[in-house]
């Protein structure tokens, strides 16, 4: 039993932080934010050329095929950098389409995903943005050998970049997952403003748009199950991410209270603010811990996995937060600027605890896991 | 990163689980929180030497002590089991998880082979002389004196807050040897034998109503130089070695005990009734409820990262310097959660033999005791971080 990173993923992290100090500063974060779609050809290019499109893909794919601890690793540093575009979206797409497709749609997505051809989103929201998949009502209705879509789905992460949307729909059976790739008849694509620029938003309109029943990721009978594993993985990654954005507003924020000097001396003497920062740090390494714990169990299958991904979930939606709150104030008037990062980050810190559900909607998945199925 | 075990953890686990199939007592009635007195404390003294015996204490201490030689991971795995099993809570723990391990890192052969197996089997008990009426935080400031009468100390003074010295055999006392050295040149760590001629031990009454600390007179106490732990003068240096330990060792039993707390209050959730549905059923508790899984939970993960680290590097990484923290802090909002989930009846000391008044009014002492929370956060961001010394 060894909670250490081994001396591969030791590596693995030191490049992947190699990587993105070097291809992805605060600077391009900035011009990419600014841009209605905040993706950048180059900058996917390079990544995936690293592999890490494919990361967690099996190898007969095209992946590199490592676990889910190798993946943390790497997206902590991307939330370190507060990465820019569509990786966290395409990878909840792959983890659906490997859970749901069929062999031949594996073959067909997971290749080019793997080789950084073709990107992917998930449109699961709607209305009332209720991230449970039960609560899905979109109809997929059956007309002949097609399915016919209609309706609205919102918060639908990169879709102006992905090319392809699997659309999560409600037919007579139950869930059916539908693929609608860029440019389909019917499909308006509108963006949603939201606080965090680096994550874009949108709302997808499916007016009537037709899917032929082949194409749907239908080989699993249990689509709930397929979804949710599916969305484990994702939630894993954005708590890694999170944990990345602690990092880097902790390390600012010791930074920043050696140098900045007030009555005549930095301000990391006075306990007020090194209080603060020792929160921080508290904060940040529980998040870790429960990140990690959570990569692992979802990997080994373990029967406790869904419980620590709650619990992963939760704490890191507060606690990424409460590291920027607070962040925030040891800057002080510079930390409310538009000109200092922390900002970036904070912003990114909201948009991923809404993201996959808030602390509370996880803490009563905890709930019912700890006290109802309790014997 | 792999936690899966090993087969030799395997084993180990095994091995142990067998054990406490077949030794762990029915479990105790009465009250349980009477520290060090009563007839708990009896049963619990029995309990430590049928566990020493089976060989299940210092896991990680030397064989040749009376310990199993074990990895310090085991301890997770033994920490899991423990809570599995319910087996009641070891005692000494400031003698195993503490004194002992400073024993072992700075000790004299003679001084290892004399205490350390009597630590583990309970047969002598231990306390930590280190605070003092006017020395808390900043130990370092300590006055009691100890002068050199041949090849005796003679100590002089008070220490105060001293928990268990009313139950223990031994202490572990800090003491001013050189008045002239700057503070914390000047300090010796002594092992003390408590029944010795001028000790006395005066009971302190806590919020709790009962009495598990002290004040501790020392006059004319008559101490063997041989029982200096480690150098003359170099004691703060033994200090910090034991509060390190303090902050990286105390964690494990804690987790068993807030975890056997939490299990209970679950099923007291679902039996308690309010409002015309079980507790368990109130939104607003059930988040409370779930915070403090997550927290537990949160505070069983760091123990097992620290652990590993130390695996690695023998000394506790930063994650140890939180745990404290987290211990101290999720401890007391439990105890609130507890309260609020059991409504008014949880004032009550005849309510489930007042473990939650009780509960809910030591939490208070968790964020003092073992340095203050404040202390810990000072340390955290003057060490770890690298920021200034505020003092
Ligand atoms: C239940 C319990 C059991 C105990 N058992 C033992 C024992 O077995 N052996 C033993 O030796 N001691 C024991 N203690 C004593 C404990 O270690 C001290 O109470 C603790 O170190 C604080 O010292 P103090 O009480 O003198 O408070 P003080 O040091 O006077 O502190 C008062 C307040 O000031 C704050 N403060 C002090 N200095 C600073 C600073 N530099 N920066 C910021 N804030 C500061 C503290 O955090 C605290 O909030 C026990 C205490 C309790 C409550």
């Amino acid at each position: 039993m060894d909670f250490d990173l081994s001396k591969a993923q030791k590596l693995l992290q030191q490049s992947s932080r190699d990587f993105f100090v070097r291809e992805c500063k605060p600077e391009r974060v900035r011009e990419l934010m600014a841009t209605e779609t905040a993706y950048d050809e180059s900058l996917w290019r390079a990544i995936a050329d690293q592999g890490w499109t494919g990361l967690i893909i099996p190898e007969e794919y095209g992946g590199l095929g490592l676990g889910l601890v190798d993946l943390v690793a790497v997206v902590e540093e991307m939330g370190r950098a507060c990465l820019p575009g569509p990786f966290l979206s395409t990878l909840w797409a792959a983890a659906l389409i490997e859970r749901a497709g069929s062999e031949g749609q594996r073959k067909q997505y997971l290749e080019p995903i793997s080789a950084g051809d073709l990107k992917a989103t998930v449109a699961l929201l709607e209305e009332e943005a209720d991230w449970n998949p039960a609560a899905v009502t979109m109809r997929a209705e059956k007309d002949g050998k097609t399915f016919k879509l209609r309706g609205r789905k919102e918060y639908v992460t990169d879709a102006a970049v992905a090319d392809v949307i699997i659309c999560v729909a409600r037919d007579n059976d139950g869930l059916v997952f539908l693929p609608v790739e860029k440019g389909a008849r019917g499909v308006k694509i509108t963006p949603m403003s939201g606080l965090d620029q680096t994550r874009k938003l949108y709302s997808v309109d499916f007016d009537d748009v037709a899917i032929q029943e082949a194409d749907a990721l239908a080989f699993t009978t249990k689509p709930q199950d397929a979804f949710e594993a599916a969305t484990d993985i994702a939630n894993v990654a954005i708590c890694a991410e999170m944990v990345g954005l602690m990092q880097w507003t902790l390390d600012a924020t010791v930074d920043y209270a050696k140098t900045r000097q007030q009555f005549g001396r930095s301000i990391g003497i006075y306990q007020a603010v090194q209080h603060q920062c020792a929160d921080m740090y508290l904060m940040t390494e529980s998040a870790r811990s429960a990140a990690y714990y959570a990569a692992w169990t979802v990997s080994e299958n373990d029967p406790a996995a869904k419980l620590a991904v709650s619990v992963a979930k939760s704490y890191c939606s507060d606690g990424a937060r409460e590291v920027g709150n607070r962040g925030v104030q040891v800057h002080g008037g510079i930390g409310f600027t538009w000109e200092h990062n922390i900002h970036l980050y904070y912003k990114r810190a909201k948009s991923s605890e809404i993201m996959f559900g808030d602390a509370n909607y996880h803490r009563e998945k905890v709930a019912s896991k700890v006290i109802d199925e309790a014997d | 990163m792999d936690l899966k075990l090993t087969a030799e953890e395997m084993r180990f686990r095994d091995e142990l689980r067998a054990w406490l199939q077949a030794n762990v007592p029915p479990p105790w009635t009465g009250t349980t929180h009477e520290e060090g007195k009563g007839p708990y404390f009896e049963f619990l003294r029995k309990w430590q030497k049928k566990v020493f015996e089976g060989g299940w204490t210092g896991l990680s201490w030397p064989k040749e002590f009376g310990g199993r030689g074990a990895r310090l991971i085991e301890q997770s795995i033994f920490q899991e089991e423990w809570a599995r099993a319910e087996a009641p809570p070891l005692i000494n723990v400031l003698g195993m998880s503490l004194i002992g391990p400073t024993i072992i890192a700075v000790g004299t052969e003679d001084q290892k082979k004399r205490y350390l197996s009597k630590i583990l089997s309970g047969e002598e008990i231990w306390c930590q002389g280190f605070s003092e009426p006017n020395a808390g935080s900043d130990v370092a400031g300590l006055s009691t004196k100890a002068m050199i009468d041949g090849d005796h100390f003679i100590v002089n003074g008070q220490k105060i807050w001293t928990s268990l010295a009313h139950a223990a055999d031994y202490c572990l006392l800090l003491v001013r040897t050189d008045p002239t050295a700057p503070k914390h040149k000047g300090i010796t760590a002594l092992l003390v034998d408590m029944h010795s001629p001028g000790v006395t031990v005066r009971p302190l009454k806590q919020m709790t109503a009962d009495s598990s600390f002290n004040e501790v007179f020392f006059d004319n106490v008559r101490v063997p130089m041989s029982n200096i732990l480690g150098e003359i003068n170099r004691g703060w240096g033994t200090a910090i070695a034991t509060l390190m330990n303090e902050r990286a060792h105390l964690g494990s039993g804690i987790y068993i005990q807030f975890k056997k707390n939490f299990d209970t209050l679950i099923s007291r959730s679902r039996e308690t009734r309010r409002g015309g549905r079980a507790v368990s059923q109130d939104p607003v508790l059930r988040q409370k409820l779930a915070q403090s899984h997550i927290e537990l939970e949160i505070f069983r993960l760091t123990t097992m990262r620290a652990l590993s680290k130390m695996q690695h590097q023998s000394i506790p990484g930063p994650e140890g310097s939180i745990l404290k923290l987290q211990w101290s802090e999720l401890n007391q909002r439990l105890a609130q959660t507890s309260m609020e989930t059991l409504g008014a009846q949880s004032q009550l000391w005849s309510t489930d033999e007042g473990r939650w008044v009780y509960n809910f009014l030591r939490s208070r002492g968790n964020t003092i005791e073992a340095g203050t929370s404040e202390i810990q956060r000072n340390i955290i961001a003057e060490r770890v971080l690298g920021l200034p010394k505020s003092y």
